[in-house]
């Protein structure tokens, strides 16, 4: 039993260890990508188009990772890369949890007539094929942070909002919110001081898949040349423009994506990594 | 007779469906055990929820009085009742393991009435909430008020909800079958412990079972209730000798005995459907859609 249980404890720790390690390089680079990068990300230098990254034959020494067919250094433009879409995550992220997760909580503590409205908003707006009605909102809104940021809110929240709901049901049907209400607290307090340190488990966990997924839609967009001007690079970007050339030029494409992958999956095992830290009964 | 909780004529029915009970009435004396008898589905829990103003959303009290302490709660407005029946009623609940808050420590959970209703001080409810601990024969009270929920066992947390149902000195207490959740060896100190907190705070207590065994050891007197209406009301020994409803006496023949343990049992003819729980589903059903 003992055995058992320190094994589950270092594994879990490793993947936190894993992820946060990541991701953690991965705020550094974007917060200094003007120090780190070796060129810069916009110069162009047509006579050093499609260089091979520095292991094989032909490649340029000083661009450790090739170049795209415009000569643009591909690790700088990871770097620079890695500032929109950290910074997509961390906002549109929190700000999805946060409008989701409270209608969610709305919804499933008090039933009735705001579960109605809230329930079926939800069950409307999940009718949207998602990626197409992020590019009709950005469409309409115009390109920019801004509207990447708004449209993966709109888009989101649903998600959030329906499991926080269903969670929500099920610990308001404890003994313990009945034995809250006998006590004398409001609706409304109860519902933050039983039902939310309850669910916040999952809320991590959302939050985090959240930021995952707002990293890929922000990739999805600029493939699409939605996101914000072409001249500011993104890893969506450069998949896009490395897709025109991957037979001559694959690490165009290869590194961005690898690197995309690897945020995505690094977010989600650190949500999982903190749920089991702050979930009372594994910790 | 008027008791400390008196329900008169008490009709609670689903929103646009069925009776879930009928006509109900009871009374519990200051400082005396009423048991709440019936079978699965009979409707004994939402008497006490009922009472405490924790029905669920599907359920009406279309007519009737609930008397606590003189005062008809159904006539006070909302907040007031809330927190006239926090401070004077509590519940011992039937399951000790969704009872706790699962991210709360035990010590504010014990004597969270005392601070949000009662107003004290936090350093005297810990030391209030030290002495329960000890009333209620927990060792090591000091660790335990640092634990959280899922650190104790079945039984243990049934007597720390015991020792929080008493903390702010309520004059009613709702049982609605403390010892079902629990182990069959626990069951007996649980109602022991039950026992012992009552006649030493002088409560009157209801005490929801379907357990006539149970009820013969902790109650004085007692109501039958079938399928959401009351049938006998009795005191302990009567009911014993003489049951005067036949769902009574089947009831009675229906529990094993010491004395003759090769006799064999007489079942209860017919079942109650589970009324109360269907139709709460069904409601539940029909509104989610």
């Amino acid at each position: 039993m003992r055995d058992l249980r320190g094994d589950v404890k270092r594994t879990l720790g490793l993947r936190l260890w894993l992820s946060g390690g990541w991701l953690t390089i991965l705020a550094l680079a974007a917060l200094c990508a003007p120090l780190l990068a070796p060129k810069d990300p916009l110069m162009q230098d047509l006579f050093l188009g499609r260089m091979p990254p520095f292991w094989m034959d032909g490649a340029e020494p000083g661009y450790l990772l090739g170049t795209d067919s415009l000569g643009r250094d591909v690790l700088s433009r990871i770097l620079y890369g890695a500032r929109l879409a950290l910074i997509v995550a961390l906002v549109a992220g929190t700000l999805t949890c946060f409008v989701g997760a409270t209608l969610g909580l709305i919804a499933g503590y008090y039933r009735g007539w705001p579960d109605r409205i809230i329930s079926r908003f939800v069950d409307i707006w999940m009718a949207f094929p998602p990626v197409l009605f992020a590019i009709l909102l950005i469409a309409v809104m115009g390109t920019g942070l801004l509207s990447i940021i708004i449209a993966i809110v709109i888009i989101d929240w649903t998600r959030f909002a329906r499991v926080i709901r269903a969670e929500a049901m099920t610990q308001g049907a404890m003994d313990y919110v009945a034995s809250a209400q006998v006590s004398g607290q409001t609706r409304f307090s109860t519902m933050l001081t039983e039902i939310l340190p309850n669910v916040l488990p999952t809320i991590v966990v959302l939050l985090t898949l959240e930021m995952g997924i707002a990293v890929i839609v922000e990739a999805i967009l600029s493939f699409v040349n939605l996101s914000i001007s072409t001249d500011s690079p993104t890893w969506g970007g450069m998949i896009s423009e490395g897709r025109t050339s991957v037979h001559q030029a694959w690490w165009v494409l290869v590194f961005p994506l690898i690197t995309l992958f690897l945020t995505v999956l690094s977010f989600s095992q650190l949500g999982e990594g903190l749920k089991d830290r702050f979930d009372p009964v594994l910790r | 007779m008027n008791g400390y909780l008196s329900i008169r004529n008490l009709t609670v029915r689903l929103k646009g469906g069925g009776t879930i009970l009928r006509d109900v009435s009871l009374n519990v004396a200051a400082g005396q055990v009423h048991g709440l008898m019936g079978e699965s589905g009979a409707g004994k829990s939402m008497i006490g929820k009922a009472v405490l103003g924790t029905l669920p959303r599907a359920l009406d009290i279309t007519s009737g009085q609930i008397w606590l302490d003189g005062v008809d709660l159904q006539t006070l407005p909302p907040a007031e009742r809330r927190n006239r029946i926090g401070a004077l009623a509590a519940l011992i609940p039937q399951d000790p393991l969704t009872a706790l808050n699962p991210s709360r420590r035990i010590g504010p959970q014990i004597t969270r009435r005392l601070v949000d209703i009662l107003g004290w001080k936090r350093q005297d409810a810990a030391k209030r909430a030290l002495e329960l601990l000890n009333e209620v024969h927990i060792p090591d009270a000091p660790r335990v008020m640092r634990s959280y929920p899922h650190e104790l066992s079945g039984g243990m947390r049934q007597r720390i909800l015991i020792a929080s149902a008493f903390a702010a000195e309520p004059k009613l207490i709702i049982a609605d079958e403390p010892t079902t959740a629990l182990d069959v060896t626990v069951q007996k100190q649980i109602l022991h412990l039950i026992s012992e907190m009552q006649a030493r705070h002088d409560t009157a207590l209801l005490f929801v079972t379907h357990d006539l065994g149970v009820m013969s050891k902790v109650c004085d007197t007692l109501s039958v209730l079938y399928a959401g209406k009351v049938v006998e009301e009795a005191n302990m020994p009567r009911f014993f000798m003489r049951p005067i409803h036949p769902y009574s006496a089947a009831l009675l023949a229906a529990t094993p005995t010491y004395t003759d343990p090769t006799s064999s049992l007489t079942p209860v003819p017919q079942t109650v459907v589970d009324q109360v729980e269907r139709e709460v589903m069904e409601h539940d059903l029909r509104t989610a859609s």
